[in-house]
């Protein structure tokens, strides 16, 4: 088991990355795992959702339909762990021409954007960092999993996530995400989304393998013409040290619902306690000089 | 197909919005158009010219940011905690803080009624906190999970270890102050715990401006840097009201000057927080937040204005007092508030890091 407590001294967003599960204090770990999300080969088929949801016992997140394209999931939550996001644009893709009419106006095009969305599995993990019972953890394979015999439903790490993944179960009380089926991972097998996506838009390995893969992809796309493809969450000098799980956009982040440029929480942490104690320094001496200066 | 045939055929007439083009042929109530905020928009320079931005810098090299959602959905998933249990813990915590050392003090100026009315509002206002933060979690039989480690890295894993110090403190105070006269044991620990409650209390007071800020909720952690001292002052401002309200006139001078610092600290350090918060300060002054906030500054002045002029009155020191009580809770509430609207609209958490990520991007000046 890994060590429950960090030192703030220790926090990676201020202290600089090493591997996730080394600085953990893991030893004799696997390599880094996680998702590379390729959105520009996703047909929206919803398999990875729904094989999520099959492996890992997730209750359903509501039969609602929500006008939002073909997206009736809504977004990441305690009972939602893979999403396909659906947006339709009136913008060309690239200088691909569609097969219907052609009247000459530009832009007339219809390009529908596909993403399958999941937890980032972060370097600087915020839901990881204040966590007050340690039932979030950093596994072998430098991912985050909540221990659910452990978390007693603070709900502490849901406003703490930059990216609105982790969520409070309502009728069980307790917070819920993707484990990167750490189950499946620990016997050799990959996680149940990307086994069964038919296109390979999710694609599961080594972090380091990935990053690369990804690079020569967002490289071949652009040179094709699409100028618009970018990655997402690849670089480890991001806000949040990298995430393990990245992505390829066709469009700005928040055109799928993701932020453009999150930040971890704790990496202001250090000031947060500072400033705190010259306040609870400045009450207390407030306090003591107010109440004994005066004569009345 | 060409832009002109998506004219509207079912009576309704979108709403004139320049710049947002829906790109959706088919939605929920028909053909296109005709639910235009729903729709998706395209890259960051297609947003919808929107209101006017607050306190543009004339200087600013940073270009305006535009806004682009999924849907208008939320970035973030917001705070799962009950208003009740959670604004209500940030303002009877920051009360019993501050009204415990207020007491010590009290009672070394040999001010016994109002010692002994703050320490046993000190406890009263401890004990209820608890039971609102053990009913807030989703599993309140593990409440005891929370001393399963101790993490800096927690604001909440150290203040269940600070509250773990003071409540104890708190509750052996109180009851050395209403039995001290009967049992010996208590008279002798009586002020042992009363110095261990009044150097945990403001700690106490403090921290949960730490719990708060240190989440991805707009509001709360762009005002990391002043939060602090806008709960102390918050808290002070309610102590010394406690002891206002509670203590006569006579005894009552040190919680008056602490009430009317802290209300001072208070108005001062929450003004300056939504000034430099930059967008999601907007979030303070709509809705809910809006109307709580303003009711905390009018309440507080209040308080402050009558703590200071009914000096020899009874009547309106207990007045102001209470004031001073009500215009904090009201502070706690409206942060609270303000959190959780800046965590629904995902414009918070987008535009300030488009423009950090701008900012960063382009060039410096010079």
């Amino acid at each position: 088991m890994a060590p429950a407590s960090t030192p703030l001294s220790l926090l990676s967003s201020v202290r600089g990355h090493g591997d996730p599960a080394t600085d953990t204090g893991w030893e004799d770990h696997p390599p880094r795992m996680g998702f590379f999300t390729d959105t520009s080969i996703c047909i929206g088929c919803k398999a990875c959702e729904v094989a999520c949801k099959e492996w890992n016992h997730v209750p359903d997140d509501g039969f609602s339909f929500t006008g939002m394209s073909f997206d009736n999931t809504g977004g990441l939550g305690a009972d939602t762990w893979r999403h396909v996001a659906f947006v339709e644009q009136r913008k060309p893709l690239a200088d691909q021409e569609a097969n219907t009419q052609h009247d000459g106006v530009a832009g007339d095009e219809l390009r529908w954007l596909m993403a399958s969305d999941v937890c980032k599995h972060c370097t600087d993990a915020a839901c990881l960092d204040v966590c007050p019972t340690g039932a979030l953890f950093r596994t072998e394979f430098g991912t985050v999993v909540v221990q659910e015999d452990v978390c007693n439903g603070c709900g502490y790490c849901v406003p703490a996530c930059p990216y609105g993944v982790i969520d409070q179960r309502k009728d069980d009380g307790r917070v819920w995400k993707c484990t990167l089926c750490y189950d499946r991972l620990g016997v050799g097998m990959e996680p149940a989304c990307a086994k069964a996506c038919p296109t390979d838009s999710i694609q599961f390995g080594p972090l380091e393998e990935l990053r690369v893969r990804a690079d020569q992809r967002v490289t071949e796309l652009q040179a094709s013409g699409l100028t618009d493809a970018r990655l997402y969450g690849h670089d480890p000098h991001d806000g949040v040290g990298g995430a393990g799980a990245f992505f390829l956009l066709l469009d700005e982040p928040e055109v799928y619902g993701l932020p453009p440029d999150p930040v971890v929480t704790t990496r202001d942490l250090p000031r947060m306690w500072k400033r705190a104690a010259v306040a609870a320094g400045g009450l207390l001496a407030g306090i003591v000089a107010l109440g004994i200066g005066g004569r009345s | 197909m060409s832009s002109t045939d998506h004219a509207p055929t079912n009576g309704h007439v979108p709403a004139d919005r320049p710049g947002r083009r829906s790109g959706s042929d088919v939605t929920r109530d028909g053909l296109r158009n005709i639910r235009p905020d729903r729709d998706a928009l395209v890259g960051v320079n297609a947003g919808a010219p929107r209101r006017e931005r607050r306190r543009r810098d004339p200087q600013s090299m940073v270009p305006d940011a535009t806004f682009a959602s999924y849907y208008g959905r939320p970035v973030l998933n917001p705070p799962t905690w009950a208003p009740l249990d959670i604004a209500g813990y940030l303002f009877l915590g920051g009360l019993a803080g501050s009204s415990s050392a207020l007491a010590a003090v009290a009672a070394f100026r040999g001010r016994r009624r109002l010692a002994t009315r703050l320490e046993l509002g000190a406890a009263g206002a401890i004990g209820l906190s608890l039971v609102a933060l053990v009913h807030d979690l989703g599993r309140p039989a593990r409440f005891v999970n929370m001393l399963r480690v101790l993490k800096p890295t927690s604001p909440m894993s150290v203040g269940s270890w600070l509250l773990s110090l003071y409540a104890p403190a708190a509750f052996g105070t109180a009851a050395a102050a209403v039995l001290g006269g009967r049992l010996r044991l208590l008279r002798r620990l009586g002020p042992v715990a009363r110095a261990g409650a009044a150097v945990t209390g403001p700690a106490v007071a403090a921290y949960t401006a730490v719990l708060i800020a240190d989440t991805a909720v707009p509001a709360w952690h762009e005002g990391h840097a002043e939060l602090p001292f806008v709960f102390v002052g918050s808290a002070a401002s309610a102590g010394g009201g406690l002891g206002l309200l509670t203590a006569p006139v006579a005894e009552a001078g040190p919680a008056r000057r602490v009430g009317v610092a802290g209300g001072a600290v208070e108005l001062a350090a929450s003004r300056l927080m939504r000034r430099r918060m930059g967008l999601p300060a907007e979030a303070f002054e709509q809705g809910r937040a809006g109307a709580l906030m303003k009711a905390s500054e009018a309440l507080t002045v209040a308080g402050v204005a009558g703590a200071v002029a009914g000096r020899r009155s009874r009547v309106v020191s207990a007045l102001s007092g209470a004031c001073l009580l009500a215009g904090s809770a009201c502070q706690r509430f409206g942060i609270f508030h303000a959190g959780v609207q800046s965590a629904e609209d995902p414009r918070y958490t987008v535009e300030p890091q488009r423009e950090r990520a701008g900012a960063a991007a382009a060039p410096g000046p010079g």
